[in-house]
């Protein structure tokens, strides 16, 4: 059963560009947390993931979801119009509850590494975790993210992750209306 | 729907007024424009060509009742676009297609029928029957 269509962006136009600008200072500061309102998707998207969503998923930008997302999928395909990729592989967006399996997605390849998969992670919440120590482009010093909903060994995940630099998935993980990027360059250490 | 875009959105807006209370329309996307390519064929058999690029503007509402409306109408008119969205909506809801088809859309269908009769009446007067100057030569 697929939940009632509602309404996306208010203001198209300014809403998308003022979500890009947080996603794009999140990939510059990897674990800033930006706050991203003004959408209410049908459960059980949360606004965050569904602004990121409206802001970059175009026809020309394949999504895998995961079956938890089967009730938002028609608000999702239509307001971004985005084609249904059953196998991660050929996926550029993917949707999550919690870490997905990263290796069975796109990294890309050293001579076009912007062409990997960027993967929308939905938690809990991106405060009140234990606490993750990010070095990297970006970062003058550490800082500290600490997100709910990561699994145990997301550290050991990650750093296999970042040896395939300059491929790699890069992630966006999305709590409510909160949002907050780990780029593939950020080095991820339990704190 | 041919209707709907044919018709102008006044004369919409008041063949609306006409069927009394609403429900509430909430947009659900839109108005908004762009374009649309479109194709043509040569002879109706002929390879399919780009005639050229046709500014659309589509919108989608939703009735107060859950029913989704889309309307797609060539040009820029944003609120002719949104009419036609409330007006699909309305029809999809069985208690009251009968009476917007008959409030809305046969008096729309009516009239753009009266104003291709007048167009087409105009043109018939100023025909050239080549018959009457063959005839006047002999």
């Amino acid at each position: 059963m697929t939940a009632p269509l509602t309404a996306g962006f208010a203001d198209p136009v300014l809403d998308s560009q003022r979500c890009f600008r947080s996603v794009l200072d999140g990939m510059a500061r990897p674990g800033r947390i930006h706050t991203v309102s003004g959408v209410i998707p049908p459960a059980p998207l949360c606004s965050a993931a569904a602004a990121v969503l409206l802001t970059l998923a175009d026809h020309e930008t394949p999504l895998w979801a995961h079956a938890d997302f089967a009730p938002a999928r028609g608000w999702i395909a239509f307001h971004c119009g985005v084609p249904d990729a059953a196998d991660p592989a050929r996926a550029v967006f993917a949707l999550s509850m919690g870490l997905p399996d990263l290796a069975g997605f796109n990294p890309g390849t050293h001579e076009a590494p912007e062409t990997s998969a960027t993967v929308i992670v939905q938690l809990p919440s991106l405060t009140g975790g234990a606490p993750l120590r990010l070095r990297g482009p970006g970062l003058r010093d550490s800082v500290l993210l600490a997100p709910i909903g990561l699994p145990a060994d997301f550290v050991i995940v990650w750093r296999r992750n970042r040896g395939l630099f300059p491929a790699g998935i890069d992630l966006i993980l999305c709590a409510g209306e909160e949002l907050a990027a780990l780029p593939r360059t950020v080095a991820i250490e339990e704190a | 729907m041919a209707v709907l875009a044919r018709a102008s959105d006044a004369a919409i807006a008041e063949r609306l007024d006409a069927c009394g209370p609403l429900p509430a329309f909430e947009r659900v996307r839109g108005p908004e424009q762009g374009l649309v390519m479109a194709r043509g064929r040569t002879g109706g058999g002929g390879a399919p060509f780009n005639l050229g690029e046709v500014t659309v503007t589509r919108c989608t509402v939703r009735a107060a009742n859950g029913l989704i409306g889309h309307a797609y109408v060539t040009g820029r008119n944003g609120r002719h676009a949104e009419l036609a969205a409330c007006v699909d909506a309305l029809m999809q809801d069985t208690a009251c297609t009968e009476t917007v088809e008959r409030i809305v859309i046969t008096p729309l269908e009516a009239a753009e029928h009266a104003r291709r009769a007048a167009t087409a009446a105009k043109a018939e007067a100023t025909k050239v029957h080549f018959f009457a100057m063959q005839n006047m030569r002999t």
